[in-house]
């Protein structure tokens, strides 16, 4: 990241693999499986045998890394019978010899191969890393998140015995299954809430200790490492009354990664959509979408609105952007680029009300652009607010062939029209 | 009249950076009483700031101004020194919770936050500071408070408002604007505009601007703009159920965003299947708010609210 896009505004989350959240959770003594990380079929096979000898379990499961929920359930396109977590046995009968080929063939399979699952939408994502893990004797499987309650302005530990299932449907069908605590800021999450919770979840025992334990280094975790969300799903009681996370899936607050560059450094930038990553880079806050109307505005709210007012007119948008309030004449051009590279576009809508964002800024940038990459298809402009008729003379000079709008309405039909 | 800020808001800076300054510049040449600044590093120094008169703000004043502001090492000591009655605060992003909870100890009665990208924990920290304290948040991450020819505080252009009968309150920036420019248009003007911000955690919300709106005799009606995620609307629906005695019109943006995805604010996400639009604008329909189709409907819903 060069100096002058980090000095920018960042929104937003940043999401790690499992593994690198599990590794986190080990740091702060949060127990976790035993596992190695492979991006070959060789560092696959190469993590079977440590993890068979140091925990004398010969079951080992192999699970897809990728930035999305509902892997398991999940199947790949290229392997339709296929999950995206494997259990490999062969190692009971057969020896590690056994459980490495296991390994071997599974791998070969899935690295490399779009796994589809209900989070990745239909075109799914190519798994590129897996992850290796020890097997674990289960005895019970849980739920528990750390995630920012709005209407409290504070974060929540939330848990539920119905572990495994996605948080929403327990929520939706069988409310009375979870269970909440409010953390107070000043305090962090107190003993008793932590017993309490370990209570409700039937927790005894050697396993209650644990349990309460595991849930204040969670609460504690989540503040300390400025996270968005914390979700262990499923939370495993083992046999042997070990509570442990089977899973772990972990976001950051990207306005605090300032002070975690430990954290920053683990973002995998393959798993993000590259014209999303592009605007990031640019200080532009971008969201792509299936319509072909591109949009480029300033201000979220405006930008939502916008969307909002393609589709009222009875078009689709390909995208929400959001310029910001001060971007400069280099950011609107790379912008525009951003809009235009996507072949999906047949017509793009300029939406600008321009407080502390002047027009004439917004026009420069729009001639910059074209100047540089070409204007192919049908273009609508409307301009209110700070400098617009210095805006409007600029475009009118440069002779780009462009409808004015004297409305967001007005442009939404315009754009509709001609495209 | 009109709520939060008027002619007699005494305004101290906090952060005069190059943003600060920008827009300190602005809020005096729209008329705006800004009294200092505190900026630690630059302690004991003044900030001279001249220019020509913005006159669509305050009236009757020269067409150029000269101001000289003070600048402080706290807030404690440039309340003592000038009695200022507001602050806003343009500190960058990992400072800014911290000058919030300064602002609050100092007893400050208004604090409005513009920095944008706060981190979330830092401000559950600064609201927990703010329990059982006087002073009230606005924002963060949102255009400010305006008062149309009396006081503006915040990055909003002046020019776009003018005094009038409505209350504005809105999570969203540019829409504001949106939404004054045409309550301008249509003759209606505004009694105090107020930008709540797009964070997930703020500090004024939709159901205090109500209450200070209906209590203020000389707003008529309320224009307010949601956005997706959370439950604010759904809340201020509730309040203007039971509460409300002036029409109230509204607009929710993001009918069309897609779950999963925060569109631009950190707060605008639709998460679990809540914080959709159509949720928000059913419960405040149910609450007789009248709802602006589109966003370039904001005025003429405001007008069919009112019964013009």
């Amino acid at each position: 990241m060069g100096g002058r896009a980090s000095r920018r505004r960042r929104r937003g989350i940043m999401r790690i693999h499992e593994h690198q959240a599990k590794e986190l959770f080990a740091e702060r003594g949060i127990p976790v499986p035993l596992g190695r990380v492979a991006t070959t079929v060789d560092e696959a096979v190469a993590a079977v045998r440590p993890l068979i000898e140091e925990t004398g379990n010969p079951v080992v499961v192999v699970k897809s890394q990728i930035h999305a929920g509902g892997r398991g359930k999940g199947r790949f396109k290229e392997h339709p019978d296929l999950g995206g977590v494997n259990v490999v046995t062969d190692g009971i009968a057969g020896g590690i010899e056994a459980a490495e080929a296991g390994v071997a063939e599974l791998a070969g399979r899935m690295l490399g191969s779009t796994l589809v699952t209900i989070q990745t939408g239909p075109e799914g994502k190519q798994v590129n890393r897996l992850y290796i893990e020890q097997g674990i004797d289960i005895d019970r499987e849980l739920y528990v998140s750390v995630v920012l309650d709005r209407s409290t302005s504070r974060n929540i530990v939330m848990a539920s015995v119905e572990g495994g299932t996605e948080i929403e449907e327990v929520a939706a069908n069988t409310p009375e299954k979870i269970i909440t605590e409010e953390v107070d800021p000043a305090f962090g999450l107190l003993p008793f809430q932590a017993r309490s919770i370990a209570y409700e979840l039937g927790l005894e025992g050697e396993a209650q200790n644990n349990g309460v334990r595991f849930l204040q280094a969670l609460s504690a975790g989540a503040v300390d490492l400025d996270t968005d969300l914390v979700e262990i799903n499923p939370l495993v009681v083992t046999t042997d009354g070990d509570v442990m996370a089977l899973d772990g899936k972990v976001s950051f607050d990207a306005n605090a990664l300032f002070r975690h560059p430990a954290i920053a450094a683990l973002r995998d930038a393959t798993e993000e959509d590259p014209a999303e990553l592009a605007a990031k880079d640019h200080g532009l806050s971008f969201i792509k979408l299936d319509g072909d109307i591109g949009c480029m505005v300033n201000g979220a709210g405006l930008a939502m609105a916008t969307m909002d007012i393609i589709k009222i007119v009875g078009g689709e948008p390909a995208n929400f952007l959001d310029v910001g309030g001060g971007a400069d004449k280099d950011q609107i051009a790379a912008a525009f680029k951003i809009i235009t590279a996507d072949p999906n576009v047949k017509g793009i809508f300029v939406n600008i009300f321009g407080g502390i964002m002047r027009c004439d800024t917004i026009a420069e940038g729009i001639v910059a652009a074209v100047e540089e990459v070409g204007l192919a298809v049908p273009l609508v402009v409307r301009l209110e607010g700070t400098n617009v008729e210095l805006g409007k003379q600029i475009l009118d000079e440069s002779g780009l062939d462009l409808v004015n709008a004297d409305d967001m309405k007005d442009g939404a039909e315009k754009i509709l029209e001609l495209t | 009249m009109s709520v939060l800020v008027g002619k007699d808001t005494k305004v101290l800076v906090q952060g005069m950076g190059k943003t600060g300054r920008f827009h300190t510049d602005k809020a005096i040449a729209y008329g705006t009483t800004m009294i200092g600044a505190v900026h630690p590093s630059r302690a004991g120094e003044t900030e001279i700031f001249e220019g020509e008169t913005d006159h669509s703000g305050v009236p009757g004043r020269e067409d150029q101004y000269k101001v000289e502001l003070p600048i402080f090492r706290t807030v404690d000591e440039a309340v003592a020194a000038t009695g200022a009655n507001a602050s806003v605060i343009y500190v960058p992003p990992p400072f800014a919770a911290d000058a919030i909870m300064e602002a609050a100890d100092a007893a400050m009665p208004l604090v409005v936050t513009i920095t944008e990208g706060i981190p979330v924990a830092d401000m559950v920290r600064a609201k927990r500071y703010l329990e059982g304290r006087s002073t009230r948040l606005v924002g963060p991450n949102c255009p400010g408070v305006i008062t149309p020819q009396a006081c503006k505080i915040g990055i909003m252009p002046g020019y776009i408002h003018r005094s009038g009968r409505i209350g504005v309150v809105s999570r969203s920036g540019t829409l504001t604007y949106e939404a004054v420019h045409q309550l301008t248009l249509n003759g209606l003007g505004q009694t105090t505009a107020i930008g709540i911000g797009g964070d997930p955690v703020n500090g004024t919300d939709f159901v205090d601007c109500l209450s200070l709106f209906n209590d203020d005799p000389a707003t008529e009606g309320v224009l307010m703009i949601g956005e997706i995620g959370g439950s604010a609307e759904e809340e201020a629906a509730e309040w203007i159920e039971a509460n409300m005695t002036k029409p109230v019109a509204g607009f929710i943006a993001g009918l069309t965003a897609p779950p999963g995805k925060r569109m631009g604010h950190a707060g605008a996400i639709i998460s679990g299947g809540k914080g959709t639009a159509d949720a928000k604008i059913a419960a405040l329909q149910g609450a007789g708010v009248t709802i602006a189709e589109t966003p370039t409907d904001m005025g003429a819903a405001m007008d069919q609210a009112l019964g013009l």
